[in-house]
């Protein structure tokens, strides 16, 4: 008798017809020389249903993906600014155009892909070293501010996740009028609650831009997507108080579904 | 060869952290006389051969695209030094 994999299970335990249907939605990955989590967010994307299509930096074609994740990392050693260099490889052009265009191709950056996507224009603000200088590596918790963005809709407004959270150069910032307008037109896609881990201006965990493709954030999400390997804990599980294993996993749906339900 | 010094400092409204550390540690030092410190980078470009008006605007336009990033950083000084 064999058993099936974690992954693989979550899969034959959700409804076949939807998880077919979902498969024909494709998730490019992007790798940038230094990149760490581009396989952990391949997983997310394939335990969420969907199909994950390996992309690299130096690709000069985007290819049929439906949407393009940035994963997290030390893109170029994080040499000049976290993000600086890879901002400008050639498939970041092709998706910064892609994102920018009436397709709006979703793009989900993570951490180091969040950095990459401020440093593009993407999204406004800058990341620099977190206000205590140190690396920071904890589960911690969100708020979805915002979920009418093509990755955060399968989460309840206010809802509360955790999720790991790994970085040096963490703390947002933006001038007080991005900040204002960011506020005002609702695209604080994330805050951190309870604490917060690196001087971040207003609690901003992650933001989306106006058309809500295009959503970066320091979290990690790829890292609690699967039963045994998440954020859980003894006390969170008996209790329903704090995270589950899984609270990342909503994002990788969001955007299939978005893609299955919509008009693709 | 000359080279072309580009100077970026972070926006003065920035807080710049790593010059909040060095400040605090230099009167571990005894060094008393500074009050604020601000950490910026220097970026030294050799040009091969001659420094034209062409190449210069050329090491202008790398300071303010790639060199600095506008939201958090002022490029604050692009030079030539002979050799």
């Amino acid at each position: 008798m064999s058993f099936p994999l974690i992954g693989e299970a979550a899969a034959v335990a959700a409804d076949a017809r939807s998880v077919r249907e979902l498969t024909g939605a494709k998730i490019g990955v992007i790798t940038f020389p230094g990149s760490l989590d581009d396989r952990d967010a391949a997983r997310a994307v394939r335990l969420a249903g969907g199909t994950a299509v390996a992309l690299w930096h130096g690709d000069t074609e985007l290819g049929d993906v439906d949407a393009v994740v940035i994963p997290g990392g030390f893109s170029y050693g994080d040499y000049l600014r976290a993000g600086a260099i890879s901002r400008f490889a050639p498939l970041m052009s092709k998706i910064i155009d892609a994102a920018n265009s009436d397709a709006k191709l979703p793009v989900l950056g993570i951490c180091n892909g969040f950095q990459i996507l401020t440093e593009s224009h993407l999204l406004p603000g800058s990341m620099i070293k977190n206000d205590h200088l140190k690396f920071i590596c904890r589960d911690q918790v969100l708020r979805v501010e915002n979920n009418n963005t093509m990755w955060t809709s399968d989460y309840a407004a206010g809802q509360e996740i955790t999720i790991p959270l790994k970085n040096q150069d963490g703390q947002y910032i933006a001038d007080e009028k991005t900040l204002d307008a960011l506020e005002a037109e609702g695209r604080v896609a994330f805050r951190y609650v309870g604490f917060n881990p690196n001087g971040s201006r207003r609690d901003i965990a992650g933001i989306t831009n106006a058309a809500g493709n295009v959503v970066g954030l320091m979290p990690h999400p790829e890292h609690a997507v699967e039963a045994g390997y998440g954020p859980e804990t003894v006390y969170s599980r008996e209790t329903g108080v704090g995270g589950s294993d899984t609270d990342g996993l909503g994002f990788f749906t969001s955007v299939l579904n978005k893609l299955v339900g919509g008009a693709k | 060869m000359p080279r072309i010094v580009v100077d970026v400092m972070p926006k003065p409204e920035i807080l710049d952290p790593q010059g909040k550390a060095i400040v605090g540690a230099l009167p571990r030092l005894g060094f008393t006389g500074f009050s604020a410190v601000r950490q910026g980078k220097r970026f030294e470009l050799t040009v091969d051969g001659e420094v034209t008006e062409a190449v210069l605007a050329q090491a202008r336009e790398a300071a303010e695209t790639l060199l600095s990033n506008p939201v958090i950083e002022d490029v604050v000084k692009v030079e030539v030094v002979e050799a």
